[in-house]
């Protein structure tokens, strides 16, 4: 009888704390710029798209809910020629993210995606590509990478040498 | 065996090998970059280094490389020594150096041999923090990629390209950290064994650029082992799949055919199945619009069992280039005495006699391993690189083997390749060409005849008649023809391992049948001789143990018989028939229906036409030329209409009721079915783990555990996730779910190993390394020589050749590009084929008043071409060479005589 009469007074004791619960939708929750929502693909500084293509987010995705395509502009430089994210199986844990060698996935602090159709949850690389640069500003893959693609040449990377000249001699 | 000691425990390891292999053999990893299991050790890259111990006292060691030093009685080494790992860690350190960061753009990446000894050495964070040197690439032609930064200079690609495959040019040009491996200026890469560069390399330098156009890693492909289709060798190939396209094919280790290379024919002749003219769905001709218009599978099939209702107004043609399960459903359906091989009488009568030597004769038919092995070669009549081109590259290794066994007797092992190949210069064992011009494998041999074909067939009765009395004399032979012959029969006399080649491709009997007598001289002389005989398509052999007669006899029963439907497998017969007989033969006959994969002027013709499978996208069975019955298994399955020829014909069968075709719902049954049924199959015969097979109740998958997308890749069409696809005909699943251990072999659909990513995890699937796969080596040999049985020597020699006056006999000249029909319709492949030409010698075109760049009308049976000219330094007098399989070419009949006059142009 004590126990009971106990617990009813500790669950009124309640009413008075201050709320956890927030009004969401019409008081939003502040979220860390870290928080792990909605995939975006971002951009180069140059503007130009990050992705390079090289699969390792669809690998590294334990749900399997990335697929893309690898393509080459005419310049040598790669881009996808689709990618899908398939948000319905998504579980937002950010190994996609953690795998990206260009910064060019992010997930972001966004989670407001609910769809009343699944299929409104697939989303190609035009809903995914942002214009900006994200969480990482100023990275540039290629300007780090040894392959030459228009408007960048061989030896024009960051900490490259000119192109050997294997003609000379010259120790 | 000697005993070695790792880390202390004791291991007994196989006599004269060195330590490298010996401890991969084991199955223990140790990193390597230079040694490769068939280029051997040079000792460059010192990444192997293990610390060697004195006796069990000693406890200091020292450092040695563990490919160049033996495998002796207790030898004794540590490989986890920390001494050996620190240092195999900074060698890493140090190739790491220059390399560039290129992974996620570089097409290596996830199957590079470089990332995995990386990670093995423990090498994982890059302190170089200064410049890298740079290179600029070449354009090396469509099959191959060049990115030079990438290279950790490990020689590998030179000692393959030059010391290997006999390759010109790619060499090692400037010195130190600036050594650069290309070509002396952009090209192509001119060897036809190029393509193996791409499994060679240990990192990105080389890759396939076929498969850059679409690429894709190598966890995402779905794969299948496969059988590859471009020639009568039957090299085991892995075709992968994404997306529903075929990306790549790679090599399938087999030690007893291709072992670890493919020619480029092989490697990148497979676009052909991604290709816009693919049959996707059934259709029909209109009656009166002369279209084709859609049908339904269920409408297809019954329109074609209403016409094959009458058994005896329908004729049936099968294809060499068709699984034999396609041929026997086809046979089944039409009955044996109207079944056509679908080969020229001349080619099916040639393959018959190739089979009848084999099976008759004392000589054991030749694997490439047997020719590998071989220490002495004749080859009659075969231009080897342009007809069997793994072959070519099979006899160049065995022209090294009696240099290499003198080598040996030196005390130097065979492993060690500079040495041996220091010692042996440019010493080579006995190789023998007679062949009508010149080919690549001249430089290696010991004399060269070129001759028109019955002379090289003299020639070779000639050589037979030297080894054995009993053979027929030659009369009216050239001294120096003689002499040649009697120094190729010494030779071969002499030879532990004497090997004769001969072929299909110049169509002339006697060639073969002096092959044959050549051989069975050798086995009468005590010797265990082999033979090798090469026939011209993927399943050429496998259409004479089904016995159908040639097209030409097909043709006269549909004109002089009844007959009012015709059934054509997968064949193209436009490519094998003149036009005129092609024409009367479309009008003899009333319905015309053809089952095919590719859209060509047979599929244009027909009535009623369905889509078959390509070797990617259906399962079966063939037999190469050495009488190896082999499976290839469907890589993928899409949501089209295509399917295997027999499950179409099935059934039509099925629907007919005179034969009870009902348990014909897998592949298994089929071929039992065939077995049983057609008498040259003796008994019953396992070329394959049935559907049935399951280890630890799971099915085999075709995808690596790492297979990505899967929830992702159809979900703009469909949200929701179906089921794979079901494989009733093998025991592989179309999934990454099933057996996730190795798979066994015959069954491997992609080679890896934990930690071992790259090609190189092969050697994890062998018994011992360049051994056998662990549980044999897949496949099954038909064709067993009667060891025992005596010689029935052919008899007739051919007379010798007497140039016509202003007549020329036109002999066949093949090109590993563009010869064959399917490869030829590939991208990169038709980049390399040549443009029509006529070729003769230049005493000739001189004679005809022609120069360099002259065109000349030639005028075969009824059809004139004007072509340009190419001069043959070797063709000999009267003897003018054309291109087999060129579009221009199409069913010519050769050899042929004709008539060439300086175009009027």
């Amino acid at each position: 009888m004590f126990s009971v009469l106990r617990s009813i007074w500790i669950v009124l004791k309640h009413t008075f704390r201050k709320r956890e619960t927030v009004q969401y939708p019409e008081e939003k929750p502040d979220l860390s710029p870290r928080y792990r929502g909605r995939i975006v693909l971002s951009r180069d500084p140059d503007g130009g798209e990050r992705c390079v293509g090289c699969y390792l987010c669809a690998v590294a995705c334990p749900v399997d809910c990335i697929s893309l395509q690898a393509t080459e502009d005419e310049n040598g430089r790669r881009y996808p020629e689709f990618f899908r994210i398939n948000f319905s199986r998504c579980i937002y844990c950010g190994y996609c993210e953690d795998a990206c060698p260009t910064y060019a996935i992010q997930l972001t602090p966004d989670f407001e995606m609910a769809e009343y159709d699944r299929n409104n949850l697939v989303y190609e690389k035009e809903d995914l590509l942002i214009s900006g640069e994200g969480k990482y500003p100023g990275y540039h893959f290629y300007k780090v990478a040894g392959l030459a693609i228009g408007g960048k040449d061989k030896g024009e990377a960051q900490n490259e040498e000119e192109p050997v000249d294997i003609h000379s001699l010259m120790p | 065996m000697p005993t070695i000691y790792i880390d202390d425990n004791p291991y007994e390891v196989k006599e004269g090998k060195n330590l490298l292999d010996a401890v991969l053999s084991l199955g223990e990893d140790l990193p390597y970059f230079c040694w490769h299991p068939d280029l051997g050790s040079v000792g460059a890259c010192r990444q192997c280094a293990v610390i060697q111990f004195q006796d069990e006292e000693d406890e200091q060691g020292r450092l040695v490389m563990a490919c160049m030093t033996p495998a002796s009685e207790g030898t004794r080494i540590s490989i986890q020594h920390p001494d050996a790992s620190q240092f195999r860690e900074n060698v890493i350190e140090w190739l790491m150096v220059n390399h560039p960061h290129d992974c996620p753009v570089c097409d290596e990446g996830g199957e590079c041999h470089l990332q995995d000894m990386t990670v093995m050495s423990g090498h994982n964070y890059r302190d170089f923090r200064f410049k890298k040197r740079t290179h600029r690439n070449q354009d090396l032609g469509p099959f191959i990629n060049h990115e030079m930064n990438r290279c950790i200079a490990c020689y590998r690609c030179v000692r393959y390209y030059r010391d290997y495959a006999g390759g010109g040019d790619l060499q090692a040009f400037a010195a130190h950290d600036h050594v650069y491996f290309g070509r002396h200026e952009d090209g192509v890469l001119e060897s036809e064994f190029s393509g193996n560069l791409v499994e060679v390399c240990p990192t990105g330098v080389f890759t396939d650029k076929t498969l850059k156009r679409h690429y894709t890693r190598k966890w995402d492909l779905q794969s299948a082992p496969s059988i590859c289709n471009h020639c009568g060798l039957g090299c085991n190939t892995i075709a992968g799949e994404r997306y529903g396209t075929l990306r790549r094919i790679l090599n399938r280790y087999n030690s007893s055919v291709n072992g670890s290379f493919l020619c480029d024919r092989g490697r990148f002749g497979y676009e052909f199945v991604n290709d816009d003219a693919r049959i996707l769905t059934p259709v029909m001709k209109n009656v009166e619009t002369r279209q084709f218009e859609e049908v339904s599978e269920d409408d297809a099939v019954a329109k074609i069992a209403e016409l094959t209702r009458d058994k005896n107004s329908v004729i049936g043609i099968g294809s060499p280039r068709a699984s034999l399960e396609s041929n026997f459903a086809l046979r089944t359906l039409v009955g044996s005495n109207r079944y056509s091989s679908g080969m020229s009488n001349a080619e099916t009568e040639l393959v018959n006699l190739s089979r009848q030597i084999l099976n008759d004769g004392p000589a054991h038919s030749a694997s490439l391993k047997d020719v590998e092995k071989s220490d002495a070669v004749l080859v009659l009549g075969e231009d080897l690189t342009n007809t069997a081109p793994m072959m070519a590259l099979a006899v160049r290794q065995a022209v090294r083997n009696q240099p290499v066994e003198k080598a040996k007797q030196a005390g130097i092992p065979e492993w060690n390749d500079n040495a041996v190949r220091e010692l042996i210069q440019d010493e080579k064992g006995p190789l023998y060409l007679a062949t009508p011009t010149n080919t690549k494998l001249d430089d290696v041999a010991t004399k060269t005849y070129n001759a028109a074909p019955q002379d090289l067939a003299r020639f070779g009765f000639a050589v037979a008649q030297f080894l054995a009395e009993e053979s027929p004399k030659v009369i009216g032979l050239d001294e120096d023809v003689k002499s040649m012959a009697k120094s190729a029969a010494d030779a071969l006399k002499n030879a532990k391992r004497p090997l004769v080649i001969s072929g299909t491709s110049l169509l002339n009997k006697s060639l073969i049948q002096s092959a044959a007598n050549v051989a069975w001289s050798l086995c009468a002389n005590g010797k265990k001789a082999e033979i090798a005989l090469t026939v011209p398509e993927a399943n050429s052999m496998g259409m004479s143990f089904l016995e159908g007669q040639g097209i030409e006899s097909a043709f006269e029963r549909a004109a002089s018989d009844d007959i009012k439907t015709a059934i054509i497998l997968e064949n193209d017969l436009t490519r094998r028939v003149d036009s005129k007989a092609w024409n009367q033969f479309l009008k003899n006959v009333e319905n015309i229906v053809v089952i095919d994969h590719l859209e060509n002027e047979t599929t244009a013709a027909a009535d009623i036409l369905l889509p078959a499978g390509t070797f990617a996208d259906s399962d079966g069975t063939l037999i190469n030329n050495e009488g190896r019955a082999q499976r290839f298994f469907q890589a993928f399955e899409d949501d089209s209409a295509v399917q295997e020829s027999w499950r179409w014909l099935q059934g039509v069968l099925d629907l007919g009721k005179d034969t009870d075709v009902s348990d014909w719902y897998s592949l298994d049954n089929v071929f039992s079915a065939m077995t049983k049924s057609v008498d040259t199959f003796k008994g019953d015969i396992v070329v394959a783990p049935d559907a049935k097979f399951r280890i630890n109740d799971q099915k085999i998958p075709r995808s690596p555990y790492r297979y990505s997308g899967r929830t992702a890749m159809k979900a703009n069409v469909d949200i929701h996730v179906h089921k794979p696809p079901q494989d009733p005909d093998s025991p592989l699943s179309f999934s990454m779910e099933g057996y996730s251990g190795k798979q066994p072999s015959g069954l491997t659909s992609f080679f890896w190993s934990p930690g071992w990513n790259s090609v190189q995890s092969t050697n994890k699937y062998k018994n011992e390394v360049g051994g056998e796969l662990r549980g044999g080596d897949p496949g099954i040999r038909l064709i067993e020589p009667k060891r025992n049985a005596s010689p029935k020597y052919f008899t007739e020699v051919p007379e010798p050749f007497s140039p016509r006056e202003g007549e020329w006999l036109s002999i066949p000249l093949h090109h590993i590009f563009g010869s064959e029909e399917l490869s030829a319709k590939s991208f990169g492949l038709s980049k390399r084929a040549p443009e029509p030409y006529v070729a003769l010698n230049p005493s000739s075109a001189e004679k005809l008043g022609l120069q360099m760049e002259s065109r000349v009308s030639v005028k075969l049976d009824g059809t004139e071409h004007t072509l340009p000219i190419t001069l043959h330094e070797n063709l000999p007098d009267g003897v003018i060479g054309l291109p087999v399989g060129l579009p221009d070419f199409n069913g010519i009949p050769l050899p042929n005589w004709s008539k060439i006059s300086g175009a009027t142009e």
